[in-house]
Formats: structure tokens, sequence, C-alpha cells
């Protein structure tokens, strides 16, 4: 049995869904354009993370294992309708600014997975905990890059951050003027990525190295 | 007692990697001067600016990676990369907009994928499409060829100069005073407004085959690369290619309706197509290694930029096309890997 500690070490660090698992990309790359759209969508993937958890752990003996995929779509879907719904009435600025990408959390296969890998075979307790422990791994990882994004693209930080209080707009912090138009661009969504997931690598290399592993792959002469 | 350890191959070719890379700058010589010439000094301090940035980037990327600068600021690589970069830009350029093409060139183009020898794509050319698409108006100032019967207003050398440092023009210039469409751009504009081809190349800014001054260079660039490959630091399958590759479509839409496509002498003459067909094409690193490879190779860029001249939004695509060809290098080099001798015609896999 997993203590919590290594739940939360798993899902936010040695295996986060988006930099380790590489899974949930779409989303990843497409909104990731500022602070508060990574926020915004991590806050929505991670509650129908766990509660999508929660509601397959809970019918998992009912499951045969035929049909158990079309019933996971089923539970996401519906979970994803009623985010969908409560952002439209209460977030309507962070709703238009997220656009399909709130229905599109239906196809994030981060949530699939966990369903799957996870929640299918352990108690709701643990699952609940699961989904919010890989959840939060996701949305750090869309909110640090939304972040990171906005600020080389743009100059600002927190534009827009009312959006999540149902505010219609905010400046937030503006912190230089212009900004390197790239990094708004889908390829500066890759490049952030990329340079994330080295990053991870780099600091896990580290700490290995520490430890006195050996490293395993050298790098090519 | 020491002996000599003595491996195959036994004759060594005279090239080393630097003498290769000091051919293909003295070969760039007459070609920036006639830039000069005609675009004034504006390319000097676009190649002072990116030989800088690239040396010192590369510089710190091999003191990051642990080992000497002077290993690969040696063999000359991050030179021609700038000096190819500094071509690809208008004569007026801003420091900083130069800088980020030439820091990206290095480091994540050519470092990041291990150095030289094992960068996937040419560090010049992606350089050159990340400030196309994070600067696209600095990336749009181009200014008029000098020529007596020209009139447009010319910054002076000095005038260049406060402009590569602050960005700013001499206070009684205006952008539309100095700036003018390139050839291509009148071309691709021109037809889109429903002009014929043959009135286009009746505007003053055109020449005989391209626009004047570009058409120009063009030659200077092309006797550059011809010497190089007389010295055998090019072969000519994959100048060859490119011009097969844009010169049989451009004639065929040519010989089929002369009103509304580009006459093929101008595509030749026009934008990068020499230069990417002498110079930057033939990078032996991001090109492909065998003999038909490098046709193959040729024939894809020059197809390429005249798809992306003819029905793209740029109105040239030397960059775009080279970088599309530099990904499917591995695929072409394996399906034209040479038969091993002895070994038959072997099936790729």
């Amino acid at each position: 049995m997993k203590t919590l500690k290594q739940q939360f070490a798993e899902g936010l660090w040695t295996d986060n869904p988006g930099l380790v698992q590489l899974l949930g990309l779409c989303p990843l790359l497409a909104v990731t354009t500022s602070f508060a759209n990574g926020l915004g969508l991590g806050l929505a993937t991670l509650f129908v993370l766990t509660a999508s958890n929660a509601l397959v752990s809970a019918t998992r003996s009912l499951l045969s294992a035929e049909i158990r995929v079309p019933v996971y779509v089923i539970i996401i879907a519906s979970l994803v309708t009623s985010v969908e719904l409560m952002f439209e009435a209460w977030f309507p600025a962070m709703d238009r600014s997220l656009g399909i990408f709130i229905p599109l959390i239906v196809t994030n296969c981060a949530i699939v997975a966990r369903a799957e890998v996870f929640a299918s075979k352990n108690p709701v307790g643990l699952s609940i905990l699961d989904g919010f422990a890989m959840g939060s791994g996701f949305a750090l990882l869309l909110t640090g890059i939304g972040a990171v994004r906005e600020l080389v693209g743009h100059g600002t930080l927190f534009a827009d951050l009312g959006m999540l209080a149902g505010l219609d707009g905010s400046p937030g912090l503006e912190l230089f003027d212009g900004g390197f138009l790239l990094a708004l661009l889908p390829p500066g969504a890759f490049f952030c990525l990329a340079l994330a997931v080295a990053a991870k690598n780099a600091l896990d290399l580290r700490s290995r190295r520490a430890h006195g592993l050996r490293r395993a792959n050298p790098e090519p002469r | 007692m020491k002996f000599e350890r003595r491996e195959a191959p036994y004759i060594r070719p005279a090239n080393s990697v630097s003498l290769v890379m000091l051919q293909v700058l003295v070969a760039l010589v007459p070609a920036v001067a006639a830039h000069v010439w005609f675009f004034g000094a504006g390319i000097l301090y676009n190649i002072v600016v990116a030989v800088i940035f690239c040396a010192g980037a590369e510089a710190l990327v091999m003191r990051a990676r642990g080992r000497a600068p002077a290993e690969a600021l040696a063999d000359g690589s991050a030179i021609v990369a700038a000096v190819l970069l500094a071509f690809a830009l208008p004569s007026l350029t801003p420091w900083w907009v130069t800088a980020t093409g030439a820091v990206f060139a290095m480091v994540v183009a050519k470092h990041l994928y291990g150095g030289l020898g094992y960068n996937l794509f040419n560090p010049a050319m992606a350089g050159y499409v990340v400030i196309l698409i994070a600067f696209p108006a600095d990336m749009a100032l181009w200014v008029a060829p000098r020529m007596g019967d020209l009139d447009y207003q010319h910054l002076n050398a000095l005038q260049t100069l406060w402009f590569t440092l602050s960005g700013e023009l001499p206070s009684a210039m205006s952008f539309d005073t100095v700036s003018r469409a390139t050839p291509l751009d009148l071309m691709k504009t021109g037809l889109a407004g429903m002009q014929t081809a043959a009135e286009i190349r009746a505007e003053p800014l055109m020449g005989d085959f391209g626009g004047r001054g570009w058409e120009w260079i063009g030659n200077f660039i092309a006797i550059g690369g011809i010497g190089l490959m007389l010295r055998k630091v090019i072969r000519w399958h994959i100048p060859v290619g490119v011009g097969i590759g844009l010169l049989v479509p451009a004639t065929i839409m040519y010989m089929i309706d002369a009103g509304s496509h580009a006459s093929p002498g101008f595509h030749l003459f026009s934008g990068a197509t020499l230069l990417c067909a002498f110079f930057i094409a033939t990078d032996p690193v991001s090109a492909a290694t065998s003999t038909t490879g490098r046709l193959i190779y040729g024939i894809g860029i020059g197809l390429l930029i005249y798809a992306i001249r003819r029905f793209g939004a740029y109105a040239d695509g030397v960059a775009f096309a080279v970088l599309t060809m530099n990904m499917l290098v591995p695929l072409i080099d394996r399906y034209t890997r040479p038969p091993i001798v002895g070994h038959g015609p072997e099936q790729p896999g």
C-alpha cells in the first residue's frame, strides 16, 4: 500500500502525467498561453480527474471487463458536461477564453489512464487521493508553462486572473513591454514543454548522481 | 618506444572541417561585397552581430556541456551559420532580432541536438524561421537597391549602424520612405491583385530576370558556389536538384499561362534561391548523404520553394523548404543507401 506521501510524490513529480507520462498534451500545448488559462484548465481537469476516479472506483465491482472503457467515457463525459455548465454559469469569461478545450477534457487521455490503471483496481479513498495527486501534478505543469509563456511572450503575469473569480478582466502584473511572440505561438508551447521535461530529467540526474548512482545513458561524444 | 597508431582510412582527405568552412566563407565574399554595393553596409553589421552572438552562444553552451569552447569554435561552423543567417536578414535589422536568431540557431538547433554533426536541422535556417515568426514586422524592412534612376531615400553607413543599434530611423525618414517590397513580394501581391506578370515586370524595381540589384547578388553567389564545386567542397547534386525542383514546375506553369505566373528566370534570380542551392541546402550535416539521396533532397527543396512561393502565405519559402526536407533526410538516407560491396542489393530494414 502506498503512503499518502508516495502518492503525491508520484503525481507531482516521479510519474507526473504531463512531464513523465506525456499524456494530455493537446490541452497542455493549446491553452497554456497565460497563467490564468493554465490554472483554469488545470483546476477543471483536477476536478474531473478526482471525481472520475471516485466514480470509477465506486462502480468497479459492477463493471465487466468488456465494456469498462465505454463506461469510463460516459462517466468522464457527464462530469465534463457538468464542469462546462459550471464554467458557463459562474466563469463566463474563463469559458470564452478556454472555449472548446473545456469539453475536450473528455478526451484527455491522462484521465482515462488513471481510471484504467488505478481507480479500477483500488478502493474509493485511495482513488480519490490518486486523482487529486495526479490532477495537481497536471494542473501545476499547466500553470507553470502558462506563466512562463505569458511572461516571455507578453511581459505580463497573472493577467485576467479575475476570470477565475467570475470578473471580466484584470490587468495583472505588467513587468515589461512587448515580448517574444514565439512563446505564445504553438511552437513556443512545444519548446516550453520540452525544456520543462529536460529540466526535470536534469534535476533527477543530479539527485541520482548525488546518491552515487551512475548515469544510465552517457552523452554521445 | 611509442608507435603511431594507424587506423583506416590510410589516405586522409585534404579537407578538414575548418578548411571547408573557410572556403565557404571566402566563396561568400563577392556576394557580400555586391550586397554592400546595392543595399548599403547593413549586411556587414548584421554579420558582425550574428558572429558575435553565434560564437558567444556556442562558447557558453560548450561550457555548460562541460567541454572546451575552443573545440567547437575552432571549426568555424558557427561563423558560417552566422554569415548565412545574416544573409537572410533585411539590411536594416535591429541587433536584438539578429541576436535572437543567432542564439536560437546555436543553442537549440545545433547544441541541444548534440552539436556539429548531430544537428537535424540547418541551424541558420532554424534561427531565421524563429525570428521570421517572432518579429514579422522587423523582417519586412527591405530597402530599395541603390541605383541612380531609382528615387528612394537611403540610409548612409552611420545611419544604418544607428538603426542596427537602436531600431530607430533618422528623424527625417519613415519606414514608408526607406523600405520597399522585395521582387517576390511585388510579384505575389501583384498577381493576387489581378495584375499580369508582364505588368509587374515593368515596375522600376524589376531587372532583367529578378529584381534589380538582387539578380546581381545572385550572380556573385553563383560564382562563389561554382568555385566551391570546382574545389570539390560541395558536389553538384544538391544545387542541380534544387534547380530542377524549382525550374521544372516554374517552366511548365509559365508555358501554360505566362500571364499569371512568374518566369523561371525570375524564380531562379529572386529571393534566396541561389544562396539556398549553393550554400544553405549543401550544409553537409543536415543534408542527405548518398548521391541519389542528395538529388532527391535538392529536388524536394526546389519543389517546396516553388509551392510556397506560388501557393503559400510567405513570399519566399527557402527556409521552410530546407527545414522540411531536413526532417525527411533520415528517411531519404535509409532508402537510398548504396549497397555494400559483396552483400548484393540490400532491402532497407
